[in-house]
């Protein structure tokens, strides 16, 4: 069965239909996507789904990387920082270390396609090559919550973004004056993923017997997020405290080690303080492992992402597409995920977090609805399928400034 | 679309389907006279966005009206009275989407005039209403029907998003006076009453995989009674 055939029973064979037609009027096109990494991160995740899929479509798509030396990394991990608000210093040492890299690149780089698709800040200023390269067109695409981003290292990036032809934003929060076109194309999740296919009831077992919980004993609330301050893990055990009042259940709280983040240590040392050695929470510090991560999704009865700020959550799609109900704050990108009362919950507090936690235990015919309007939403606007379809119509759209364009 | 309503006028009736892209306009509201000011200037591709895309996002439910103005306007500025008042706009009526914006205008203006005091309500910074505007694409699927037998099966295989295009875009984006389907049948196959009965549905209060069912009930009725 080809990958595409895989999604038919899930989105439909009219909607794969309407991605082979899609792909038949880019037919001779050259896509090129460049990004600063193979592996890891979020960026290299979907380019590695998306790729096979397009390439399966008929659409000739590549994928290049960005040489780099790792002060050069170093300082575009200050220019992430302070995209997202952040106090970071990017002193002129820096930026000569960003401009050096990037003159070699522009120098070195093998670039060739008719639409060059340009991921984040570290490759942005590829863009010197567009001159040179008259018949193509150029997309940034902006995987960074830039709602707020810090004035100086913005103003600078704009230098570039003001050169292309197109920017795509995952929120409308995102969009800024600027001179390209602006595409608002949300993230999305791969059903197929180790994180979001279905399991076994051996892998349940074994992830459930490796962190010793059992999920027969007391009703199951989870959040599943790095331990960082903007992720409430502290509000979310004061929920819990708030609901164990009144109905028996566990918490457990599961978060990986980012290694570019020294907070992990801190925050967590906080956790275990407010968890208090209550046996009914469980606070794990676990390896990225994707599958784990699934497994303790299904065996909750709810799930919480109780976030002080977000770029966009995509744990709560993956939640959602497991029919999940959920409690989440309604920052960043979760309001376009859930609507209120109606495929889960959304809060403003740690009391509204407990109310709507208490009233989901409470009521498990309403939380199986709110999940299952949730799961359906996402099959309708968060897949991988959806994502492939609006880049499509972005690489078709280059060309015309019209609002009906006729294929 | 001029060359799909030019084919649809012949005998066949070719399906169309319409998928859109969001584009962010940078233009943004944070009280309902900022709101205002832009609705009267925004493109009209961004009136339509905002007063339909829930309908194609929401396909099989219908959590809220669709309508992003009523539905920010309750849920950032606690007007409730008004937000109402913009859910409930009759958006079958208007043929063009100038006179569903003109409407719009109207009922906002008016109740700033009733209520002065509404202009002190601000929406906090996450909730400040962000100007998307819709461009779509339409391009042909492979069906095609020759009689009201055909049509009837080919609606039950097409992507709603066909639907859609077909009842509510070419109608009101593409100012026409009837939806495409209620053209067809009317002028080429001479079926006056069914054209009749598709065109009196108001659209906008079903979700788009009811809209189907009832449309194919109305045609299956058709189909059986000219059997018998």
């Amino acid at each position: 069965m080809s990958r595409l055939d895989r999604y038919e029973p899930i989105v439909g064979k009219s909607r794969i239909d309407e991605l082979r037609m899609l792909a038949g009027y880019l037919k001779g096109k050259v896509i090129q996507h460049i990004n600063s990494t193979a592996v890891g991160g979020g960026v290299a995740e979907i380019l590695s789904k998306i790729l096979p899929l397009m390439q399966e479509l008929g659409v000739n798509t590549q994928w290049d990387i960005i040489k780099g030396s790792p002060d050069f990394f170093d300082v575009t991990k200050s220019i992430h920082n302070a995209l997202h608000g952040k106090d970071a210093v990017i002193t002129d040492k820096m930026w000569k270390i960003f401009n050096d890299v990037s003159r070699q690149n522009i120098r070195e780089m093998n670039l060739y396609g008719d639409i060059m698709f340009i991921h984040d800040p570290q490759p942005i200023a590829l863009i010197k090559r567009k001159s040179g390269m008259k018949k193509s067109k150029w997309i940034w695409r902006c995987h960074v919550d830039v709602s707020a981003p810090d004035r100086k290292v913005w103003d600078f990036l704009s230098n570039f973004i003001d050169q292309y032809n197109a920017a795509i934003f995952s929120s409308a929060h995102f969009s800024h004056k600027m001179k390209p076109k602006q595409v608002f194309i949300s993230p999305s999740i791969d059903p197929f993923s180790d994180k979001n296919r279905e399991v076994t009831q051996k892998e349940i077992d074994a992830v459930l017997n490796k962190y010793k919980i059992d999920p027969h004993q007391k009703p199951i609330v989870c959040q599943i997020s790095r331990y960082d301050a903007l992720k409430d893990p502290v509000g979310v055990i004061e929920a819990y405290k708030m609901v164990k009042k009144y109905v028996d259940c566990q918490l457990v709280l599961v978060g990986n080690r980012a290694a570019d983040d020294p907070e992990t240590d801190k925050i967590y040392g906080q956790v275990l303080e407010a968890a208090g050695g209550d046996p009914d929470i469980h606070a794990l510090l676990v390896e990225d492992i994707p599958y784990e991560i699934n497994v303790l999704q299904r065996v909750s009865d709810v799930i919480v992402q109780k976030s002080i700020r977000e770029g966009f959550a995509l744990t709560v799609s993956e939640a959602l597409w497991k029919a999940k109900p959920v409690v989440a704050s309604a920052v960043g990108g979760i309001p376009l995920q859930i609507k209120h009362k109606y495929g889960g919950l959304l809060c403003h507090s740690i009391e509204g977090a407990a109310f709507s936690i208490k009233q989901l235990l409470n009521a498990p015919e309403y939380a199986r609805k709110l999940g299952e309007n949730g799961k359906e939403h996402i099959r309708q606007n968060f897949l991988l399928t959806r994502h492939i379809r609006e880049y499509m119509l972005l690489f078709l759209s280059l060309h015309s400034d019209s609002g009906v364009v006729t294929l | 679309m001029a060359e799909s309503a030019k084919k649809n006028n012949e005998k066949s009736f070719r399906f169309y389907t319409r998928l859109h892209l969001r584009v962010l306009t940078g233009l943004k509201a944070s009280n309902i006279e900022e709101l205002l000011d832009l609705i009267k200037t925004v493109s009209g591709s961004s009136i339509y966005y905002h007063t339909h895309h829930f309908l194609q996002q929401h396909e099989q439910l219908s959590p809220e009206p669709p309508n992003d103005f009523a539905h920010w306007i309750a849920n950032a500025l606690n007007e409730e009275v008004l937000a109402e008042k913009i859910a409930s706009i009759d958006t079958i009526q208007y043929h063009t989407i100038r006179a569903l914006r003109n409407e719009i205008i109207r009922v906002i203006r008016d109740y700033i005039r009733e209520n002065p005091r509404a202009k002190s309500r601000f929406a906090s910074p996450d909730k400040v209403f962000h100007f998307i505007k819709s461009v779509s694409f339409i391009l042909p699927t492979p069906y095609a029907a020759k009689d009201l037998k055909d049509f009837l099966n080919i609606l039950k295989k097409v992507t709603t998003n066909s639907i859609y295009f077909h009842m509510f875009e070419a109608r009101l984006r593409l100012d026409k006076e009837t939806n495409d389907f209620s053209f067809w049948l009317g002028t080429s196959l001479k079926e006056v009453e069914l054209a009749k009965k598709i065109m009196s549905l108001d659209p906008y209060t079903y979700t788009m995989e009811d809209l189907r069912k009832k449309l194919i009930e109305i045609v299956e009725k058709r189909v059986e009674n000219v059997k018998a």
